[in-house]
């Protein structure tokens, strides 16, 4: 006897965003979720989101059972989500029941069951071919009626009735004290159970989801952040599908050639920078440089000010030379200001994605992400900022973020550890030397790139920002400022009486060389003289000899001739 | 001394019904609980209302959407239409004490 094979749950999506994510698909498929979350946590939205997402999106009719809301509140709550309750309705794929009891209304005399639930549910699914139903706040069903026997009974039925019918639901109810929901329900559904909390963290209030239960599927067991805004129910899963992003290997110009040329040719498309320092070091200045340099390349950019007006910072700006409102004119440059403590960090997330929608940048800067951390926990911050370059990278979105350090701290601890999280970390720091102080930029760390681990000096002059090398002291110091100025003088000057020096040295050996050929020359002169007369005395002698050899020759001839003319 | 009028002025049992009482009951199909109901609801009519009285009962198995008007979950459910206002009890009725009071024919003991 061969068993049958082991079939896959399968799932049913809820079309709401990172909900399907982080469930691995969505709800079981013709099963009940419960749904357990305290007033005002979002149920009825997400229970709403559920059947108008299966009916627009999947071509599953649903019903939607309210037993608190009306459906004239049900239609105003999604008002602005852009969902057309009339029309669905109009067109049969949407029933709307509203069953609000009231308890003072009726006595109970008798034993007795919710067949009428039954009757008025299945009609509503038989008249829409629903697929999806979602019963909202079932706790007023408990609440209406007294005798929690039968209703303990009647609530298994049903949930077994929809099992029957393979119709996926959703069931929500409020939180209980002791248990998951008010009236111990997760007894009842035990395929899949989601809690809802909305708390106050640091003064800001902060949605979690959570899948407490899911009976046959990988889930993410994590509390999720989630957002209620203009756009309806958003689900942040903190990472995408693994960190898989695609790899770019262009070169992008920070817009400051010597900083370029300590990055070795400049940073890597699409990653992070970090350029933190204490306050006044020149943080916003090198995140105007880049946006700078992307809007004269024509790339749009993104700017979110989170400390000062957009106005300000332009102004301040153009003081070191740049004109940052004619980007911003040619719709190249947008700035968003927002004040951190104005909401909570998912809505701040939620903001940077429809952002980043919106406008497609290929630079944003987030001037300075320390904001964030007044008044709410550094773990939700870097958390948050992990998404925020999650989103970044994803899109191939080149960031920086500026950070302010503490001037006590160590230079290199950065409040929100995030320096681990991005790909290059530009350190500013002042440096404090001979009664002046002065600003000094280390490349602390560039993943990938080779890099100058030296310091160098960062001026902000009218012209934006220049960077030069710094001195040594004769004792290994570093200078800066009017001390290298003058360091730089007296090297100047070295350099100069070196070279005098050096001049009038080889003036001298030119002499000395000058006088000592004259001397060869005079020497030579003589000799040639002297070679000369006494080549001339060898030539006379010559010729002396010669003559006398041919004059003693002619006489010996003669000789013998007149010895022949005597006989 | 001035004591306030209770809110839903009812008759004394004793009294007869001064009109006819609608009264519908909703049941669903044949079973136990609705016939019970059924035979309980005339019993106590017959017994309190003396004849002043007009019994409809809906099967909501054969007549499903009837269920909306009155808002009707559980089954049995009686519904006094009049005369107003309109009161519900639920329920097989075998507990006559609770479908007077719900009726408005007893009244609510004070505790």
């Amino acid at each position: 006897m061969t068993t049958a094979p082991l079939q896959a749950l399968e799932k049913c999506p809820t079309g709401i965003v990172g909900f399907d994510e982080i469930s691995t698909g969505g709800l079981p498929r013709g099963r009940p979720t419960l749904l357990a979350g305290q007033a005002g946590s979002g149920k009825t939205l997400f229970a709403l989101e559920f059947v108008l997402h299966g009916i627009e999106q999947y071509g599953e009719p649903g019903v939607f059972v309210s037993f608190e809301e009306s459906p004239e509140e049900l239609a105003t709550n999604i008002a602005s989500i852009g969902f057309d309750l009339e029309r669905h309705q109009h067109e049969n794929t949407l029933r709307i029941l509203h069953l609000d009891i009231d308890p003072s209304d009726m006595i109970e005399a008798g034993e007795y069951d919710l067949e009428g639930l039954f009757l008025r549910l299945g009609a509503a699914i038989d008249a829409t071919g629903a697929r999806r139903i979602a019963l909202d706040a079932v706790e007023n069903l408990f609440s209406a009626f007294t005798d929690l026997r039968i209703l303990r009974a009647e609530f298994r039925r049903l949930m077994n009735w929809l099992k029957d019918k393979g119709i996926t639901a959703v069931i929500t109810t409020e939180r209980g004290n002791n248990t998951l929901s008010r009236h111990g329900l997760e007894e009842y559904i035990a395929d899949c159970v989601v809690a809802l909390d909305n708390r106050i963290d640091g003064q800001l209030a902060t949605r979690r989801l959570r899948i407490v239960k899911y009976r046959g599927s990988a889930h993410g067991s994590d509390e999720y952040p989630f957002i209620l805004d203009q756009h309806g129910f958003s689900v942040m899963p903190i990472t995408s599908a693994g960190l898989s992003y695609p790899v770019i290997t262009e070169r992008m110009s920070t817009g400051v050639e010597t900083l370029d040329a300590m990055l070795s040719g400049g940073v890597f498309r699409g990653s992070s920078l970090l350029v933190s320092g204490t306050s006044g070091t020149g943080k916003s200045s090198t995140a105007a440089h880049m946006i700078d340099a992307a809007c004269r390349r024509g790339e749009s950019s993104l700017y979110l000010a989170l400390e000062e007006s957009p106005d300000q910072i332009m102004r301040n700006m153009s003081s070191i030379g740049f004109d940052l409102a004619q980007h911003v004119a040619s719709g190249l440059l947008h700035f968003h200001a927002a004040r951190p403590t104005a909401s909570g960090l998912e809505n701040h997330l939620a903001t940077l994605v429809g952002l980043v929608n919106t406008f497609a940048p290929r630079v944003v800067v987030i001037d300075p992400i320390t904001a964030f951390n007044t008044g709410t926990d550094d773990e939700l911050v870097k958390t948050m900022l992990i998404r925020a370059v999650d989103l970044f990278k994803s899109h191939g979105i080149t960031s920086l973020f500026t950070a302010l350090t503490n001037g006590g701290d160590a230079p290199e601890s950065t409040s929100v550890a995030i320096s681990s999280l991005v790909d290059v970390w530009l350190l500013l720091r002042n440096l404090e030397a001979a009664g002046e102080r002065t600003r000094g930029l280390y490349v602390c760390k560039a993943r990938g790139i080779a890099h100058s681990n030296q310091i160098r000096e960062f001026l902000l002059t009218h012209t934006g920002i220049k960077l030069v090398d710094v001195l040594l002291d004769t004792d290994g110091k570093i200078l800066t400022g009017s001390a290298r100025l003058m360091r730089q003088k007296q090297l100047e000057c070295a350099v100069k009486a070196r070279t005098t020096d050096s001049a009038r040295r080889r003036e001298v050996l030119e002499k000395k060389r000058h006088a000592l050929e004259a001397k060869i020359a005079a020497m030579r002169a003589d000799y040639d003289n002297e070679i000369y007369s006494l080549e001339a005395e060898l030539e006379r002698e010559d010729a002396h000899a010669e003559l006398a050899d041919r004059t003693f020759s002619s006489l010996a001839i003669r000789r013998s001739r007149v010895n022949l003319d005597d006989a | 001394m001035n004591l306030p009028k209770p809110a839903n002025p009812i008759q004394p049992p004793e009294t007869k019904p001064s009109s006819n009482w609608l009264l519908r009951l909703y049941i669903a199909g044949q079973t136990p609980k609705s016939l019970a109901a059924i035979s309980n609801l005339h019993r106590i009519c017959e017994e309190h209302l003396a004849g002043k009285f007009h019994i409809e009962v809906i099967d909501l198995l054969e007549k499903p959407q009837l269920a909306e008007g009155d808002k009707i979950i559980a089954i049995p459910t009686l519904v006094r239409r009049l005369p107003a206002p309109i009161r519900k009890i639920i329920g097989d009725l075998s507990d006559t004490e609770k479908t007077l009071i719900g009726l408005q024919l007893k009244p609510k003991q004070d505790i």
